[in-house]
């Protein structure tokens, strides 16, 4: 199943700031350049859609989720590579890129973000002419 | 959409929040000896283990797999889960980063001795592969009434 969604920009990553100092996880990133954008891939399992949390200004991302995993009653760990339960993890954009543009999906945990770059800075193809 | 995600129900949030520490708790900080099949930090994919008195959990954290090509298999108290996890990588574009784990894995878990191999069970939600295994009849806690 493929969760497609638009990704809201937000005035400022101030809201996460504000939260209680917790241990976070830092999610692994693929990140690549083709002539129209930039696509970042993201993992983070554990994370449904209604737990992400994407925030975007003109000169930063912040990408935020909640592992939420079905722990029964009185359980105790007895082995923990994961420990702690939020990730957290931002980069400075730059002017080329549309923050207007952006097309976000999450499946399996897998996040995909596409920021498109301004029409504007797109590289133009010059035709040389030989008289 | 994302907006709508601070308006946050407040029961609901607390909840969150209240499961979120219980984790925290139960998953936080600590040091265990190193089993002898463990594997070094940051080997993919990372595994959380937790028990109760009913059984073993086993959680892979194993974002982007196609469950039908997992190899998950017991064999007495030895869990093993095998796969491949393939990152699509396309050829025409300039690469800044790329931290996520692609190609085969296998990962051994040695569980308690009482584990009952006929009574397991797989998930895989939101990128976590959740094995459950029972614990025999026997060896669970029973009630003893008082006569």
């Amino acid at each position: 199943m493929k969760d497609k969604t638009q990704v809201t920009a937000s005035e400022s990553t101030r809201a996460s700031q504000s939260r209680e100092e917790a241990p976070t996880l830092r999610p692994p990133v693929n990140v690549f350049e083709d002539a129209e954008g930039i696509t970042l891939e993201a993992d983070m399992p554990g994370v449904s859609r209604e737990r992400l949390q994407l925030r975007v200004d003109q000169d930063s991302l912040l990408i935020e989720g909640d592992i939420q995993a079905a722990v029964p009653q009185g359980m105790e760990a007895l082995y923990a590579d994961v420990r702690a339960t939020r990730y957290s993890r931002s980069f400075a954009l730059s002017r080329e890129l549309d923050t207007e543009n952006i097309d976000a999906s999450l499946n399996n945990g897998v996040l995909r973000l596409r920021i498109g770059k301004r029409a504007e800075v797109r590289p133009r193809k010059i035709e040389v002419r030989v008289d | 959409m994302f907006g709508s995600l601070s308006n946050f129900d407040d029961s609901l949030f607390d909840d969150l929040r209240r499961m979120q520490r219980e984790m925290d708790e139960m998953f936080g900080p600590r040091t265990w000896p190193a089993g002898i099949r463990s594997v070094a930090r940051g080997t993919y994919p990372p595994i959380n283990v937790g028990a109760t008195s009913e059984g073993v959990d086993i959680y892979l954290f194993a974002a982007g797999l196609d469950p039908k090509t997992l190899d998950i298999s017991i064999q007495q108290n030895l869990l093993t889960v095998a796969g491949e996890r393939k990152v699509e990588v396309p050829d025409d574009v300039e690469y800044y980063r790329r931290e996520r784990y692609s190609g085969a894995f296998k990962r051994v878990i040695s569980l308690p001795e009482d584990v009952d191999p006929d009574q397991v069970d797989a998930h895989y939600v939101d990128g976590i592969l959740q094995v459950s295994v029972k614990r025999r009849e026997a060896s669970r806690p029973r009630q003893i009434q008082v006569k």
